[in-house]
């Protein structure tokens, strides 16, 4: 048995395929930074830092003419959230039920994808994560309600990353709302307005819980290092007669290689936010 | 073209599941292969036909190491048991119970990944390419 104690929980084998079956199904919606950044891993729960390759210096040498540095490490996070299930639920899963009550486990796996969503692209400081658009260090480019002139600011984003020496393809996370409005909207002639981003990106539009506004940035690789020591899983905490209380847990770090890989657009409101910290 | 090679939706994959999904099945056919010729072999008559499988076999024989050791290098806990398994002398189903040590103390190269869900997890791994 591992650490998630999955052994000693009252649950059938049935039971765990369809609590898994559910987590991935929320998870592989939600986990949009997954789908723009390098993954590693995952390198198991006992893999506690990542590697920098750097050194600091050390206050004191224990024995003089030695010149003292010490490695630098960037130590993983371990998001947990816990959620509760019904035992009554498990029991009918078990006797083949399909629509079992399982809305405690989707939010909490949405809200787990969505503190990797946050830590990715806007940043955890208390975490030592430097965010993708926190590391940017070009001009955020406000989008507006107004998206028919979306293409322009995309197209003025692509520039900027390619004047940067940064290449594509490059993909766009786009908050739920944007890419709402997105997704509804058509251009002159009825274009789909969806289509005429991803020719500019030549790669894929993100929906992406967590993102204010968009980011445009590329995905040629080696730019943004999402390092996994445990992979999302679900573990045991304790149960009585009526309830079973789990968790989602994953570990990980993330650092900008190359913080000009990436342009942030925020929304007016994004930007109201921004100025205000 | 049939995608039986993938026990869940190819979509909801990430590419390195799908790659090792598809050595895994190569590995299958290589194996067969081996087996399809042995049983040839054991029943032709004819020399330089036999000659021709039992070349045929050798290249068989050579894809399907290569083929495992792809999978070994990217699986460090299926690695690290084989290690305890195959080469090694004395009666394999006590070597097979040894290897389970592995098990509790991990792969002894911790940087290289695990086996996607090896790890207890939901084995999602990367995403990268998915759109939407």
């Amino acid at each position: 048995m591992n650490h998630l104690l999955r052994d000693i929980a009252p649950i059938t084998d049935a039971g765990w395929q369809e609590l898994e079956d559910e987590a991935r199904r929320q998870l592989v919606a939600s986990l949009a930074a997954r789908k723009l950044v390098d993954f590693s891993g995952p390198r198991g729960w006992q893999h506690s830092a990542t590697n920098l390759g750097r050194t600091e210096t050390v206050g004191s040498a224990v024995v003089e003419g030695v010149a003292p540095v010490r490695r630098r490490v960037l130590p993983l996070v371990e998001p947990r959230v816990p959620f509760t299930l019904s035992r009554a639920e498990l029991d009918d899963i078990a006797r083949g039920a399909e629509d079992a009550d399982l809305d405690d486990l989707a939010q909490a796996a949405r809200r787990i994808a969505l503190a990797e969503n946050v830590a990715v692209f806007n940043g955890w400081d208390a975490a030592g994560i430097t965010g993708i658009t926190q590391a940017s260090p070009h001009q955020p480019i406000g989008i507006t309600d107004d998206l028919t002139t979306c293409p322009r600011h995309i197209a003025r984003a692509v520039e900027v990353l390619l004047s940067s020496g940064v290449g594509g393809p490059y993909g766009l996370a786009l908050s739920p709302e944007v890419y709402k409005s997105v997704v509804e909207t058509t251009e002159h002639g009825g274009y789909p307005l969806f289509d005429h981003l991803r020719k500019i990106l030549d790669g894929p539009l993100v929906w992406a819980p967590g993102v204010d506004g968009g980011v445009v940035l590329s995905l040629r690789g080696g730019d943004f290092l999402f390092e996994c020591g445990q992979d999302i899983a679900i573990g045991y905490d304790n149960h009585d007669a009526e309830n079973v209380e789990l968790y989602f847990v994953e570990s990980f770090s993330f650092r900008v290689a190359t913080p000009e890989a990436a342009v942030a657009l925020p929304t007016a409101a994004a930007k109201a936010t921004r100025r205000r910290r | 073209m049939p995608t039986e090679q993938y026990h869940e939706p190819p979509g909801e994959l990430p590419e390195d599941v799908r790659t090792f999904a598809r050595m895994c099945t190569s590995l299958i056919e290589e194996a067969e292969a081996i087996g399809w010729y042995a049983q040839r072999l054991a029943l032709e008559q004819d020399s330089d036909a036999a000659a021709i499988m039992l070349d045929a076999q050798e290249e068989e024989f050579k894809h399907f190491s290569m083929d495992l050791e792809y999978l070994l290098r990217r699986a460090p806990l299926w690695r690290a048991v084989a290690q305890r398994v195959l080469f090694q002398p004395g009666d394999i189903t006590e070597n097979g119970d040894a290897a389970e040590e592995v098990f509790e103390e991990g792969p002894d190269d911790d940087e290289a990944p695990l086996i996607p869900g090896s790890d207890g997890s939901l084995g999602i791994g990367s995403l990268k390419g998915m759109q939407r």
